[in-house]
């Protein structure tokens, strides 16, 4: 594994005295895709946020490449290099599919103009070049993901959070989707750590996965040892693939 | 027909109005591009930052009685006297913006706030001995005088004095709007948390509309205290009118930059007209006006609940940042 570019250590994080995050560790590399599966309340999200400053870890440590962004702002650590999509896509409702984009394309711009161009390259990767002058509130749901991960693109991430952008994707939408963000990996050495439950998305994309379960890391490993792995099989996989 | 056409025709006609029009009408029009002001400057908290302030009578008491105080004891004039007078307004728009938005007092909570601060500010003005109090601060008229600097002269002065100060504050809000901090803006009220993964600095740029909205608001205190003259803690602060001030943005258009012009446009000439025309017929039906007023609101938030110049720019074929 290359150097890596994110470290978590000990991230831990109790809503009511219940443990959602506990004491999770592991890291990514750089130019690395690692996938977070597990079963729904596993404490995937709550990692995400914890990363993302959407909320403060109650104990741990997260590192971008080495400087530590523990318990930094929502704002200060999407400006620190991490980009993020929210699980219920939560886009700018009232603006243009444009003007979504170009919000999160003014942290790399120096000024309005700029912004726009970049998100409109960054729209066009996306293939919603056609519509960047609808109301955002007006797409359907694949495009409103698409949307999101093109949002948190502009805004020029060293890592790319993506949580469950496969979820209510046609196959062949979601194939799409992953060459696409394959690519950025493979072309711009983008390092992307996915959550997703579309097994197809994670077995094609991820070069390293980890389990969560009840909180806590039940597996780490390639994709093919993990699907084969006794414990993944009993608390996630086998549930829906046996 | 473009926005941009529109515009310079409706400033045209507005420069040129006070040749052809009488007192009466051009006194209306005053009022018109008062609020149209006012509307510009609040619209600037609630339709591009989605921050609903219900106390703005604040911010124009303040910049009125700052100015005429300073006049009346300095022989400030009330170009220099705005200066003052934006800055402690600023201040306490800064001051409550920083303790809505730390303890996280949002919406109608944060609406709940600025009423507060607003009515505790008439109290106090009610009961400050050196203003006047409750009997109110009047400022000396000398008739025949004509100083542009100092705000002192005959209606039409004070018509073009508030156009100057409309057409500035519209340009101003159409090029913040346009900025980083425009977009900054817009994000947070269509969403804050997703502004924040975005980068957008949510209590920096909440901060910023507050500071830009409550200046704004003052400098039309300013204006309001030297073209009336005469100020009263019960009405320059009072909640009727910080409601008179967000009615012509809400009908016009939230967030719209024409919208506060063009609500003030038709809920003035309504009320005046509606006044006007209950005079004419001998009946004095105080508060005809605000009757209107409710109506208007009633019919614009049932019919076009996004206000009239949306519905209008697009029967016109204006493009939407008109």
């Amino acid at each position: 594994m290359a150097e890596a570019l994110l470290t978590a250590t000990g991230l831990s994080k109790s809503f009511r005295g219940l443990k959602a995050v506990n004491g999770v560790s592991f890291s990514v590399g750089q130019g690395e895709i690692l996938a977070m599966i597990g079963p729904n309340g596993a404490g995937k999200t709550t990692c995400f946020n914890l990363i993302a400053g959407a909320m403060r870890p109650d104990a741990g440590e997260v590192r971008l490449a080495g400087q530590s962004v523990t318990g930094l702002r929502a704002d200060q650590i999407c400006r620190a290099g991490i980009g993020r999509t929210f699980q219920l896509v939560k886009p700018f409702a009232g603006l243009s599919v444009l003007d979504n984009v170009t919000v999160g394309a003014l942290n790399a711009a120096r000024h309005v103009a700029e912004a726009k161009e970049r998100a409109r390259a960054v729209l066009d990767l996306l293939d919603l070049g056609r519509k960047i002058d609808e109301p955002a509130s007006s797409l359907t749901l694949p495009d409103r993901k698409r949307l999101e991960v093109a949002r948190a693109l502009a805004t020029g991430p060293k890592l790319l959070l993506l949580d469950e952008v496969m979820a209510g994707l046609r196959p062949t939408e979601c194939d799409r989707l992953v060459e696409i963000l394959a690519g950025l990996n493979r072309r711009d050495g983008l390092t992307i750590l996915l959550i997703e439950h579309v097994m197809r998305a994670v077995m094609k994309l991820a070069q390293r996965i980890l389990v969560l379960h009840h909180g806590e890391q039940i597996a780490e490993g390639s994709p093919e040892a993990v699907v084969r792995d006794p414990a993944v099989l009993d608390s996630y996989l086998g549930e829906e693939a046996l | 027909m473009t926005a941009r056409n529109l515009l310079l025709g409706l400033l045209a006609v507005l420069i040129a109005a006070p040749a052809v029009i009488g007192a009466y009408p051009l006194a209306v029009l005053i009022l018109v591009l008062h609020y149209a002001y006012l509307g510009i400057a609040w619209n600037v908290m609630m339709g591009f930052a989605g921050l609903l302030s219900l106390g703005h009578a604040l911010y124009v008491g303040l910049g009125a009685y700052v100015a005429a105080a300073l006049y009346a004891s300095f022989g400030l004039p009330a170009l220099l006297g705005a200066i003052p007078a934006a800055i402690v307004a600023t201040l306490a728009g800064l001051g409550i913006g920083a303790l809505g938005f730390r303890f996280r007092v949002n919406g109608v909570y944060f609406a709940l706030l600025t009423i507060a601060f607003a009515e505790f500010t008439r109290i106090l003005f009610d009961h400050m001995g050196w203003t006047g109090g409750s009997s109110g601060f009047f400022l000396p008229v000398e008739h025949g005088q004509l100083n542009p600097i100092a705000l002192r002269g005959p209606p039409v002065l004070f018509y073009y004095v508030a156009l100057v100060m409309t057409a500035g504050a519209f340009v101003l809000a159409r090029s913040l709007m346009r900025s980083r901090l425009g977009y900054a803006w817009l994000a947070i009220r269509e969403d804050p948390d997703s502004a924040a993964a975005s980068g957008v600095d949510v209590f920096r740029a909440r901060m910023a509309a507050v500071a830009v909205s409550s200046a704004l608001t003052s400098l039309g205190g300013v204006f309001y205290a030297f073209y009336y003259n005469n100020m009263y803690p019960e009405q320059i602060f009072s909640m009727a009118r910080s409601i008179e001030i967000i009615l012509a943005p809400i009908i016009g258009g939230l967030g719209t930059l024409f919208g506060p012009v063009l609500g003030s446009f038709v809920l003035t000439l309504l009320g005046e007209g509606t006044t006007g025309l209950l005079e004419h017929f001998g009946w004095a039906a105080p508060g005809a006006k605000q009757v209107i007023y409710g109506l208007a609101l009633l019919v614009i938030v049932m019919v076009q609940p996004a206000g009239l110049w949306p519905w209008l720019a697009k029967r016109l074929r204006i493009g939407r940042d008109g």
